[in-house]
């Protein structure tokens, strides 16, 4: 990997060399990957890139990893769609809807996993393993199956039974811990502390976060190679809303965009676990952690990893975050899926009732061009839609003219 | 009050490679400042310029993040542990 020198603590700017850590010594900063841009932008080219794979490793030189030798796991280059039903309903101009729900374990965490993955097995790591809400989860063990790596995921014990039963399938060795996320956070730490594993989202952090930077590549080649005026991303730790950020600054830095990004980023939170929309809101300079009690169980960590660095992001580009109830997660949800064809999880549901919100609030602007995160798929959470409106229209007997009788605006000469 | 202090690996290279470091102390505070004895720069790397603790840094009482609970005044009782857990993982 030519283009990638070190790792550089993004606080103190301390350097490291390439390695499964992810903490600087000197200051607990995180640690972020640290490239040649110049090297970069000598390889890279928007043909380059239209002659690679329909995958995340079409992006391969702005990547911190080769691709594995088995990359046929079509991981990424998902449809970003025109989403002219959901834009009308909410007053917007041009809004897109990037349908991350089309991934191999269904959420965007493949993109993360992958290059997670690779690292793992270019340092020797035979057992991979995670914390997660979830979606994290199921690409881990899927990831590891197809690799024939050993993985430990661990999650917090009140999951979505389809998430536990779709990472266990996997033959993954699924712990499921007493305590919320935040718990299973602190205690992976200190297990990843112990064990010679590769922990995607602990030791691997680094380089598994820059598989997030491919949504923003994905949605500027699909765009034309341009760049959205406005994008809102759902919140957990906040990595995924800095890297889609980074990723448009890399491409202009790379020289794909003939300008500098002027993309303005908004965030996505559940009112029940809002702590970074909270220090928005207030205009904090600290994050406080909060207990999580939502719906959305994919975005509910309390102690959000990058909430400084998704706070200085929402900031610096003059975005908002939006906490939404769990009312209007789940009408966002039905939203999306009535006015688009696309079922997302509860965190999709956040995203599209924060836009709502957004665009009520004139943050998200009738004039912008909109580009929407959907980064996981509604069947992982079922449960949240139960109720009114899932099930049938009607229930009839098998004949015509019961049909007739239960559906009248469908008969001719009424 | 006897205090076991869990050190994460990034600093255990200034207390010989030890995961558990004993003090004596009341509160959280209090700990933190006593792994001074065992090396000085325990403070540099805990504390900020502004002597605040770091951003990064996470403080445990048990299972409990101190954030919960009284902060850096939080009261210890004779045996407890505390851990000090890197804040960039997870998500």
């Amino acid at each position: 990997m030519a283009h990638v020198q070190t790792l550089v603590c993004r606080e103190c700017g301390h350097q490291y060399p390439i390695a499964p850590i992810y903490t600087c010594e000197f200051c607990f900063g995180p640690l972020g990957v640290a490239y040649d841009t110049e090297a970069q932008r000598a390889t890279v080219s928007r043909e380059s890139i239209a002659a690679g794979p329909p995958s995340i490793w079409r992006y391969r030189d702005l990547l911190p990893v080769d691709p594995p030798g088995d990359a046929s796991a079509r991981v990424g280059y998902t449809p970003l769609v025109r989403a002219d039903r959901l834009a009308s309903e909410l007053g917007l101009g041009e809004v897109w809807v990037k349908d991350d729900t089309r991934n191999p374990t269904n959420s965007f965490k493949d993109r993360v996993v992958a290059v997670a993955l690779a690292k793992a097995l270019e340092f020797g790591i035979k057992t991979l393993a995670c914390a997660s809400t979830g979606n994290l989860a199921n690409a881990v063990a899927a990831a590891a199956a197809r690799a024939g790596l050993t993985s430990y995921v661990f999650i917090p014990a009140d999951l979505e039974f389809a998430k536990i039963a779709t990472t266990a399938i996997y033959g993954a060795n699924v712990v499921a811990v007493d305590g919320n996320y935040d718990d299973v956070n602190r205690l992976c730490a200190e297990i990843a502390a112990e064990q010679s594993w590769g922990f995607a989202n602990i030791n691997l952090r680094p380089f598994y976060a820059e598989g997030s930077k491919t949504l923003a590549y994905e949605t500027s080649e699909q765009l034309g190679w341009e760049t959205p005026d406005h994008v809102v991303v759902p919140v957990a730790s906040g990595s995924l809303l800095t890297k889609i950020r980074a990723g448009f600054d890399d491409l202009f830095s790379v020289g794909l965009l003939n300008e500098k990004p002027g993309v303005r980023i908004s965030g996505a939170q559940a009112q029940g676990c809002s702590p970074v929309a909270t220090a928005f809101a207030d205009n904090a300079q600290v994050i406080n952690p909060v207990k999580p009690a939502t719906i959305a169980k994919s975005l509910a960590i309390g102690n959000p990893a990058d909430g400084y660095h998704a706070l200085d992001a929402v900031r610096e580009t003059r975005g908002g975050i939006a906490a939404v109830t769990d009312d209007e997660i789940v009408e966002g949800i039905r939203l999306l899926a009535r006015t688009e064809g696309i079922f997302g999880e509860t965190a999709a549901g956040v995203t599209v009732a924060s836009l709502k919100r957004l665009a009520e609030e004139g943050v998200v602007r009738p004039d912008e061009r909109v580009v929407l995160y959907v980064t996981g798929h509604g069947l992982k959470t079922l449960d949240a839609v139960a109720g009114p409106g899932s099930g049938p229209t009607a229930v009839i007997a098998p004949t015509r003219q019961a049909f007739a009788d239960a559906f009248p605006e469908t008969q001719p000469g009424r | 009050m006897t205090i076991n202090v869990r050190i994460p690996t990034q600093l255990r290279s200034l207390c010989d490679g030890e995961s558990e470091v004993t003090v004596e102390a009341n509160s959280v505070g209090e700990a933190l400042v006593a792994l001074n004895g065992v090396n000085s720069e325990f403070s540099n790397r805990l504390y900020d310029e502004t002597g605040n603790l770091r951003r990064f840094v996470n403080i445990f009482v048990g299972e409990e993040d101190i954030r919960f609970l009284d902060g850096l005044n939080t009261e210890l009782r004779d045996g407890q542990t505390v851990s000090i857990i890197p804040a960039v993982a997870g998500g």
